[in-house]
């Protein structure tokens, strides 16, 4: 209890006195996030969309596996990356592991199954109800797609903020291919798992809430810039 | 109008899901204008008729030929659903919508959308969310957003099942002013008031056949099997 | 969408050169590297990355010709590694020491042990929880070879011998909460900020030095590494400057390391 209090007190003070290393690091944390939620969106979605709309022959395999993936173990997505990109791995010549860019790799691969999952379950939903519509109405397989994530924008901007969530939580696929280098790729988690490492609670702590606070924020930014549409039901 | 889609021949067609044959096998022939209704009993296959005609539910056997090629008849026809499928969207972009889709300017669709509000009585509702408009109004804008693109052929799967009278009345002028401007109607119904207020051919289906066919007046009058007179009466029929 | 990808492909500002160099927990927990790596900055216009991992992990960084040098202390291995080719060579820099980290009432009397040796036979006869790194770490591999010469086999040890699998900092913590018997390395141990019930009980058999060796990674297997930063660290890492900032270094008062690189230009071992 006395960690959580005196971790309380310093997250306080570092955010209160904009500690240098504190921004450098959270500002880090969420380019890397915010740009694997970017890339893993524009990934997840449209392919939502396709398994919403079109059927083929193995649309319910593909479905079970991202559904799978889910709950895939970052530490293993991190492993599978760092061997691509280790300079004695097929992705050698690039010279990527251990560098911010890596680290969002790693995480677009663990975001897009989740964000592909939810946003599938309410884009079915919304072709059901327009099913009837739209095949009437001769729409091509674009325009189908088109107009399903436009109107679901909603629904998927919640599955952006789960990914968003997953993807600045997650420690052990960035520790792995980020290295946690000091001023390169460190970032507030593997800084937590830094601190926790030195048995100094009370700083993990800190920069736990600090963590905290920021995905709070980020989400409020969203959902305010958003919410435009205030008759709507949905 | 020009009508290039009619006269329409169906033979023997027929659509089935899952082996269970829905409605069929149909063989009719149908010119341009005017007012088709189409009664039954419910599950004669009424729905099914519309939807196979509109080629939304698949033609299992015979064929449906129209007076030009099917993908031009498909763009030439427009369908309102018992239940309007309203997009999540304003009543304007509705409304744009289907112009939209067959690549208008956004600001020309949006002219229209407004034009075709103010004809069905929505102007006063364009920018309000399309799905927590009222049942009579979520009517209105799919008729409209069926009617925006100006088909030649407009179906109408029980438009004013679960509507008021005051709407139903608004909705049938609607109708009357389309085909008025030439647009051909095939209308379900199981309410025989507007069947007679509306028709000016009868085509009276049992068991998923066409079980009678023929001007509205004759068959309301005399109709020719004892099924279609007990059904006019208000009567059971199995 | 654009400033996205702009976000991803934007990384850090670079300084002059930069090279990666995998060091071990121990080495990283003492707080040395925030000392040198400074100067080094200063001194070389050299920005050097440190990977923070245990002995095994840092030479397989090498092996794989991820970083551009290690600086480990594991002699065997170091040998092994330089043997098969992934180095170029091992220098020796400096020592610290283990030490034998225990619960304040040290149940199995270590504080009187005669040796290291002894220490761990009195903790295996009484049986008293002991918490052990097993990650193939320098430390573990260190704590396995003195269970070797105490005539013990960590393999057959009954419930009381926990091997945690982590790091050296991890494995402290879990110490600290069981009351168990860890052996750590000093500087970990004094910066460690969870002490908990634990103390240091038993230290100074010349058997607990930790020579840390400096090992570039041979540019002959990987062509990428930047084998002449490695050496102009080398050069640094030897120099009268880093000894004295290595030998003053202190936690608490306490001296933790001994330069002991031999200062001549041409390396004798190789």
């Amino acid at each position: 209890m006395v960690d959580l209090w005196s971790g309380l007190v310093q997250a306080f003070w570092l955010v209160a006195t904009l500690d240098s290393e504190l921004v450098e690091i959270a500002m880090r944390s969420l380019r890397v996030s915010l740009s694997a939620l970017g890339i893993a969106s524009i990934i997840a979605m449209p392919l939502a969309a396709l398994l919403a709309v079109k059927r083929f022959r193995w649309r319910r395999f593909v479905i079970a596996v991202l559904n799978a993936l889910m709950g895939l173990p970052p530490v293993v997505v991190g492993l599978v990356v760092y061997v691509f990109l280790s300079r004695s791995g097929p992705l050698g010549v690039f010279g990527l592991l251990f560098t911010p860019t890596a680290m969002v790799i790693a995480q677009v691969i663990i975001v897009v199954p989740l964000i592909a999952s939810i946003s599938h379950q309410a884009l079915r939903d919304l072709w059901e109800e327009y099913h009837d519509l739209l095949i009437s109405l001769n729409v091509t397989q674009w325009q189908k797609i088109h107009t399903l994530l436009w109107d679901a924008r909603r629904a998927l901007l919640t599955a952006a903020l789960a990914g968003f969530g997953r993807a600045i939580g997650e420690v052990g696929a960035i520790m792995v291919v980020g290295g946690n280098i000091d001023h390169a790729t460190r970032v507030l988690t593997t800084a937590i798992a830094l601190e926790t490492g030195k048995g100094d609670f009370a700083l993990a702590l800190a920069l736990g809430f600090v963590l905290i606070a920021l995905a709070i924020s980020v989400s409020l930014t969203i959902h305010w810039l958003s919410r435009t549409e205030r008759e709507a039901k949905w | 109008m020009v009508s290039g889609l009619f006269p329409v021949v169906l033979n023997g067609a027929a659509t089935a899901r899952r082996g269970q044959i829905l409605v069929g096998p149909v063989d009719l022939t149908l010119n341009g204008g005017g007012v088709c209704v189409v009664i039954g009993p419910n599950g004669s296959g009424k729905t099914s008729l519309l939807r196979m005609m509109h080629g939304a539910a698949r033609l299992t056997h015979g064929s449906i030929d129209w007076a030009c090629p099917t993908p031009q008849a498909r763009r030439a026809q427009a369908f309102v659903f018992q239940r309007p499928v309203m997009l999540r969207r304003t009543v304007r972009e509705n409304l744009a919508y289907p112009l939209r889709i067959r690549g208008a300017r956004r600001r020309e669709a949006l002219k229209t959308a407004g034009d075709w509000a103010e004809r069905v009585g929505l102007g006063g509702m364009l920018d309000r969310q399309a799905p927590v408009l009222s049942g009579g109004e979520q009517q209105k804008l799919a008729l409209a957003r069926a009617l925006i693109i100006e088909p030649e052929l407009l179906f109408l799967d029980e438009p004013c099942a679960s509507l008021d009278g005051r709407a139903m009345r608004e909705i049938e002028e609607i109708l009357v002013t389309a085909r008025e401007h030439g647009t051909r109607l095939i209308l379900s119904t199981h309410d025989m008031g507007q069947a007679r207020r509306m028709a000016d051919e009868v085509a009276f289906l049992l068991h998923g056949k066409v079980h009678e066919f023929g001007p509205a007046a004759e068959f309301f009058t005399r109709p020719g099997t004892p099924q279609a007179r007990a059904f006019i009466n208000g009567e059971i029929v199995e | 969408m654009g400033v996205v990808l702009a976000l991803a492909l934007g990384s850090a500002a670079q300084a002059a050169d930069v090279m990666k160099m995998a060091v071990t927990t121990s080495f990283h927990n003492s707080g040395l590297a925030d000392v040198l790596l400074p100067e080094i900055q200063t001194d070389l216009d050299l920005e050097v990355q440190l990977l923070v991992v245990g002995t095994g992990q840092a030479l397989k960084l090498g092996r794989a010709g991820d970083v551009d040098a290690i600086l480990v202390h594991s002699r065997a291995a170091e040998e092994a590694f330089v043997e098969e080719g992934f180095g170029t060579h091992r220098r020796e820099i400096m020592y610290n020491d283990f030490v034998v980290i225990g619960p304040a009432s040290d149940p199995a009397q270590i504080g009187t042990a005669e040796s290291a040796v002894d220490s761990l036979q009195k903790i295996a006869a009484v049986e008293a929880t002991f918490v052990s790194r097993g990650d193939d770490s320098g430390t573990h591999k260190k704590e396995l070879n003195l269970w070797g010469n105490a005539g013990l086999d960590a393999e057959g040890f009954g419930k009381w011998y926990n091997a945690v699998g982590a790091g050296m900092g991890a494995a402290l913590n879990t110490a600290a909460g069981m009351d168990a018997y860890i052996l750590s390395d000093r500087a970990s141990w004094l910066n460690f900020g969870n002490k908990g019930d634990l103390a240091l009980l038993y230290s100074g058999d010349p058997v607990l030095f930790n020579q840390y060796a400096f090992l570039p990674v041979n540019p002959e297997r990987h062509g990428h590494v930047k084998n002449d930063l490695a050496m102009k660290l080398e050069g640094w890492l030897t120099s009268d400057k880093a000894k004295g900032l290595i030998d003053t270094y202190k936690i608490g008062g306490e001296t933790l390391f001994v330069f002991n690189a031999a200062q001549v230009q041409a390396v004798a071992a190789q």
